[in-house]
């Protein structure tokens, strides 16, 4: 996967021990599913390991694909080719998995982020709930929205590049305004980001469907930088 | 008569079934497979990007001396597509990377079952300089250009 990872932690207690064991974990995760790898799991298993052979984790984080494709109207898909990649839903699991790590370690303040989405937890080390800016997908440097979050997930799906051709299959002739970034918060970083995904396949229907999930609040931003909200996004925006 | 109107009936219905089946089943997610074919406007700006992100890991790694030549990296799954760059040694430093794959297509959208929506606010976006202890963005398309353009150079040291 190879995605940057950072962790704050607003609890003083122990927390250097937490960060050493949080990216070990991490490095665990990428040696276990990149397809960039080829002695990770998932490509020795897309070059046929009998799935006898599958850890058991593997087994679930398949499963979780599977679950994820169905409760999105199939727009959630790990084939590419006849190869398997989760990595789509790897990124938001592991995070999420990260932590419950340092929940059971007794940290309950933190800030945790793997490729620009986000897990928090309690309060910064302001005492404040932690800001998690959207960045402007037309510039990167600039932070369009700022949302304060105390115990949910936030995942932004996009593409940097020009790059979709979606049409509306009962009106083909009619131009749409194509998306260019949606955020989503949810009840934690492996369901924001899971929904993230589908929804930003689903073009312009992606915030409806957002807004049809319960506990998920979305922020989609157009080609042309007009910005769509679900009807509970404000209660998050500064 | 009756009989053939009702057969009808659910041939008809069968056919528009299976329609929106096939419309509901298609992954949306596979990658296009777009080699060739670009507009020539995604071309130069991808060259452009490409040329920047060059520079960048030209001068990271100024310790590395790269044989000459041609090298084609490894496609990268960008998520939405693939990308896969070719870099060109000429002096022991890079002198151009080259697009050979870039997500420029995408499937086609696929009608999801639209329950009557609420009416969505909607807001032009505006710059905030607010602070903030994190930033969420996409950033997959940079990373599968990382990572193809690593897997060219490693086969140039």
């Amino acid at each position: 996967m190879g995605m940057p990872v950072t962790a704050e932690i607003a609890d003083n207690k122990r927390a250097a021990a937490a960060i050493a064991d949080t990216f070990a974990y991490f490095h665990e995760i990428d040696k276990r599913y990149s397809t960039y790898k080829p002695e990770s799991e998932i490509s020795r298993i897309n070059a046929g390991l009998p799935e006898a052979q599958w850890s058991g984790e593997m087994k679930t984080v398949l499963s979780l694909c599977e679950q994820t494709k169905r409760e999105t109207y199939g727009f959630f898909d790990i084939m590419r080719g006849d190869k398997l990649d989760p990595s789509g839903l790897v990124k938001g699991w592991a995070i999420q998995q990260a932590a419950e790590r340092l929940r059971r370690r007794g940290i309950d303040n933190f800030c945790l982020e793997a490729g620009g989405d986000f897990q928090v937890s309690g309060a910064s080390s302001r005492g404040e709930p932690w800001r998690i800016g959207i960045r402007n997908p037309f510039n990167r440097d600039e932070i369009i929205k700022v949302l304060t979050v105390a115990s949910e997930g936030v995942a932004t799906s996009g593409t940097a590049v020009r790059g979709q051709h979606i049409y509306d299959p009962h009106n083909p002739e009619a131009p749409i305004k194509d998306v260019k970034s949606l955020t989503v918060i949810g009840p934690n970083v492996y369901e924001a980001d899971r929904f993230a995904t589908a929804a930003f396949a689903m073009g312009k229907d992606g915030i409806n469907f957002i807004e049809s999930l319960d506990g998920f609040e979305g922020y989609a931003i157009d080609t042309e930088g007009i910005a769509t909200l679900t009807s509970g996004f404000e209660r998050y925006a500064v | 008569m009756k009989k053939l109107a009702l057969s009808a009936f659910v041939i008809i219905s069968f056919a528009l079934y299976s329609f929106g089946l096939r419309h509901s089943d298609s992954p949306l997610l596979v990658s296009p497979k777009t080699s060739s074919g670009q507009g020539s406007g995604t071309s130069t700006a991808a060259r452009s990007s490409a040329s920047s992100s060059a520079t960048t890991s030209g001068t990271a790694q100024t310790a590395t001396t790269y044989k000459d030549g041609t090298y084609t990296g490894s496609v990268a799954d960008a998520f939405y597509g693939n990308v896969q760059v070719q870099a060109t040694i000429q002096g022991g430093k890079i002198t151009a990377v080259k697009f050979l794959q870039y997500p420029n297509d995408r499937p086609n959208s696929v009608e999801i079952n639209r329950q009557a929506m609420p009416y969505l606010q909607q807001e032009a976006i505006q710059a905030q300089s607010a602070h903030v202890d994190g930033v969420s963005g996409a950033t997959d398309t940079s990373q599968a250009f990382v990572q193809s353009l690593s897997s060219a150079l490693s086969q140039a040291m």
